[in-house]
C-alpha cells in the first residue's frame, strides 16, 4: 500500500499532470466543503446573536458571539428527558443487538452445526421478504408493546445483514484454533466468548457503531409505537422542533415576541448541534475499522 | 471421521451441538415472533379486518378474496405510487452511483496519508446523521423565510422559492440530499479496492511512461470494475424500496403528486386511517415486487460476478 502511494508521486511533472492534480484538488475541496459547511453554518447560527442571524449576516463564522439561544435550549427540560431516553435505548439496545448478533452468527459459522442450512434460510429469507408495515404494527401492538420502552428495543433486535457480516468474520478465523480448543474440552460458549469474539473485535466495533447509530437515530419505531412524552426519544423531540415548527421551547422562557421570531430558527439550529455532537465524537474514533466492516459485508455474506 | 458422521442419528447430532442450539434458540424466537408471525398477518390482505377485533381477528375476519387488490389496481394511486417510488430510486441511482467512484479515485490520488484521512472522515459524517436532522436541515435551509439558500438567491437578485411546496422540486431535493449523505460512506469500498492494487502494476505503468490520466484509465478503472458491477447489481435490488422516513418527513399534501410513494401511502391508509386490510394488501404488493426484483438482481449477480447475497 505504502509503495503504491510513493510510486504515484513520481508521476508528477508534466503540465498535463499538474492540471490534472489541480482538478482533483478542486473536486476534493468542493466535496469536503459540501459535507462540512452545513454543520459549520448551523453551529455558527447557534452561537450568534439573534439580530445578526435575522439580518442574514451569519455566513461562515458566528457574528456577535451570543449564547442566549444555546442557554434557552439547554434549559428546556423535555430535551433532557428525550436525550435520557435515547441514551437508554441506545446503550441497552446496542448491547443486546451485538450479543444477539454474535449468538446468531457463531452457530451459523460452524460448518458442523446440524441445523446450519435451516437456520441460515430462516435469517436470509427475512432479508428478502417481510410481512410489511401493517402486520408488524398489529402484531407488535397486540403483544402489548405499545408505549412500552421494550418496543424501542425488541422489534429491531437483530439485523440479518449484520449477522452475515459477523458470520463471515467468524468464518475467517483459522479452523485449527477451534479444533484445538474443542480437543482441550472447551464448549462452544467458552470458545465463543474467550476465543472467537476477541479475534473479531474490529468487525464487532463496526457492527456496534452501525447498531448504535441506528438506535440513536431511530425515529420510525418511536413514531409508530410511542405516544407518551416521558418515553419519547430525542428524534421525536427533534422532529417537533425542526419540522413541525413547535414553539414549545420559546414558550417556556420569557422572551418577548420581537425576539421570538428571531430566535425560532436559532433554537432549531441549536437543537441540531446538541443532537449531532455525540455522532461527531464517535464516528472518527471508529472510522479506521469502517473499511474492514464494509468490505466484509459486500464481498462475502 | 466420515464413517463416524454417517452413523450419527439426529438425536446424537442435536446432543453434540447442544451449546450451539442453546445459543440460537433466543435468535429463533426473535425471528418467529417479530418476522414470521407478522408474515402470517398477510392474511389480512384477503379479509376484512376490523379495528379492535383482537389478535384472533387477524385470522378469522370475513374473507373477501382479492377485493382490496382490485380496489388498489382500480385507483389512481397505483400508477402514481409506482412511478414515484421507481423514479426516486432510479434518479438516486443515476445521480448517486458515479459520485462515490469519482470521489474514491480522486481521494486515492492524494499522497499525504493524513490529508487523505481528514478528507475521508469529513465526507463520512453526513452518513451517520439521523434522517430527522437531515430533513430538518433541508427544510430550514430551503425555507422561504430566513433559509440560507433563499437568502443567497435573494442576494443575486432571484426571488425566494418555496422549495418544499413545489412538486417539481421534490425529486431533486430528495436525490441530491441523499447523494450528499451517502457518497463519502459509499466510496469506502472503492477506496479499499483502489488501495489494494499491487504496486508492481503502478511500477509497470511508470516504466511505460504513462501519465496519471492513463494510469487511472488503464489501471485503476479496470481494477475496480468488478466492485462497480457488483454494487450496481446490488443497488438494482432496491429499485422499488424507497426509504420511508425521508419521504415522510419531507413531503406534504402540496407535493404528493411527485412525492407520495407506496410506503407512505400504506402508512397513511393503515396507521392513520385504520384501513388495515387495504393497507396490508398494498404493502404485500410492494413486498412481492421487491422480492422479485431482489431475486432477479441476485441471479444476475451470481452469473456475472460469482457473488450472491444468499
Amino acid at each position: 500500500m505504502k509503495t503504491g502511494v510513493k510510486r504515484r508521486k513520481e508521476f508528477h511533472g508534466s503540465v498535463g499532470d499538474i492540471v490534472f492534480d489541480l482538478i482533483i484538488w478542486v473536486f476534493l475541496f468542493f466535496a469536503v466543503v459540501v459535507c462540512v459547511y452545513p454543520f459549520i453554518y448551523v453551529l455558527s447560527v447557534s452561537l450568534s446573536s439573534g439580530q445578526a442571524v435575522n439580518q442574514g449576516k451569519v455566513v461562515l463564522f458566528p457574528v456577535d458571539l451570543n449564547l442566549e439561544a444555546l442557554k434557552t435550549v439547554l434549559n428546556y427540560k423535555q430535551l433532557w428527558i428525550s436525550y435520557g431516553n435515547t441514551f437508554f435505548y441506545t446503550v441497552v439496545g446496542t448491547v443486546l443487538n451485538v450479543v444477539f448478533t454474535c449468538l446468531a452468527a457463531y452457530p451459523l459459522s460452524r460448518k458442523r452445526f446440524c441445523l446450519r442450512k435451516q437456520m441460515n434460510f430462516l435469517l436470509a429469507f427475512t432479508m428478502y421478504f417481510s410481512g410489511g408495515l401493517i402486520p408488524v404494527y398489529i402484531i407488535v401492538t397486540k403483544l402489548g408493546l405499545y408505549d412500552s420502552r421494550l418496543v424501542m428495543i425488541l422489534p429491531v433486535l437483530i439485523s440479518a445483514y449484520n449477522v452475515m457480516i459477523c458470520r463471515s468474520a467468524f468464518e475467517s478465523i483459522s479452523e485449527e484454533l477451534f479444533e484445538e480448543a474443542a480437543i482441550e474440552g472447551a464448549n462452544d460458549f467458552y470458545i465463543l466468548t474467550k476465543i472467537a469474539v476477541p479475534l473479531i473485535k474490529p468487525t464487532l466495533a463496526v457492527l456496534t457503531l452501525y447498531y448504535a447509530v441506528a438506535r440513536y437515530n431511530d425515529f420510525f419505531s418511536a413514531m409508530l409505537y410511542i405516544s407518551d412524552s416521558t418515553k419519547e426519544p430525542l428524534q421525536i423531540f427533534l422532529r417537533r422542533i425542526l419540522l413541525q415548527a413547535s414553539m414549545e421551547i420559546m414558550q417556556t422562557t420569557n422572551i418577548n415576541m420581537g425576539a421570538l421570531s428571531q430566535s425560532t430558527i436559532q433554537v432549531r439550529y441549536v437543537c441540531i448541534v446538541v443532537s449531532v455532537v455525540p455522532i461527531m465524537l464517535v464516528v472518527p474514533l471508529v472510522q479506521k475499522y469502517l473499511v474492514q466492516g464494509t468490505m466484509l459485508g459486500a464481498v462475502k455474506g | 471421521m466420515s464413517n463416524d458422521k454417517k452413523k450419527k442419528t439426529w438425536k446424537q447430532l442435536l446432543y453434540r451441538d447442544r451449546y450451539l442450539l442453546i445459543m440460537i434458540i433466543p435468535v429463533v424466537i426473535y425471528y418467529l415472533v417479530f418476522c414470521y408471525l407478522p408474515m402470517t398477518g398477510i392474511v389480512m390482505a384477503f379479509n376484512q379486518y376490523q379495528v379492535g377485533s383482537g389478535f384472533a381477528g387477524i385470522y378469522t375476519s370475513k374473507w373477501v378474496g382479492l377485493k382490496w387488490f382490485k380496489q388498489f389496481f382500480g385507483s389512481i394511486y397505483l400508477g402514481r405510487l409506482v412511478r414515484n417510488t421507481f423514479l426516486l430510486q432510479f434518479f438516486s441511482l443515476i445521480f448517486g452511483f458515479p459520485i462515490p467512484i469519482l470521489f474514491a479515485i480522486a481521494v486515492t490520488q492524494v499522497a499525504n496519508k493524513k490529508a487523505r484521512k481528514i478528507i475521508q472522515v469529513s465526507t463520512y459524517l453526513p452518513y451517520f446523521i439521523s434522517t430527522v436532522v437531515v430533513c430538518g436541515m433541508i427544510n430550514n435551509f430551503l425555507s422561504p423565510s430566513g433559509g440560507i439558500i433563499n437568502q443567497l438567491l435573494n442576494m443575486i437578485g432571484i426571488e425566494s422559492i418555496n422549495f418544499m411546496n413545489l412538486p417539481q422540486w421534490f425529486r431533486p431535493i430528495y436525490v441530491i440530499s441523499g447523494s450528499w449523505q451517502s457518497f463519502g460512506f459509499n466510496s469506502i469500498i472503492f477506496v479499499a479496492a483502489i488501495m489494494g492494487i499491487s504496486p508492481d502494476l503502478y511500477e509497470a505503468m511508470d516504466v511505460d511512461g504513462a501519465n496519471r490520466r492513463q494510469v487511472i484509465w488503464h489501471l485503476v478503472l479496470p481494477s475496480i470494475k468488478p466492485t462497480i458491477i457488483l454494487l450496481l447489481i446490488m443497488s438494482l435490488g432496491t429499485m422499488m424500496s424507497v426509504g420511508f422516513e425521508k419521504v415522510y418527513l419531507l413531503y406534504n399534501t402540496a407535493v404528493y403528486e411527485t412525492a407520495d410513494v407506496i410506503q407512505t401511502y400504506v402508512y397513511r391508509q393503515g396507521i392513520q386511517s385504520s384501513n388495515y386490510s387495504y393497507a396490508t394488501a398494498v404493502g404485500l404488493f410492494n413486498s412481492v415486487i421487491n422480492f422479485v426484483i431482489v431475486f432477479i438482481a441476485n441471479r444476475i449477480s451470481r452469473k456475472v460476478t460469482d457473488t450472491a447475497i444468499w
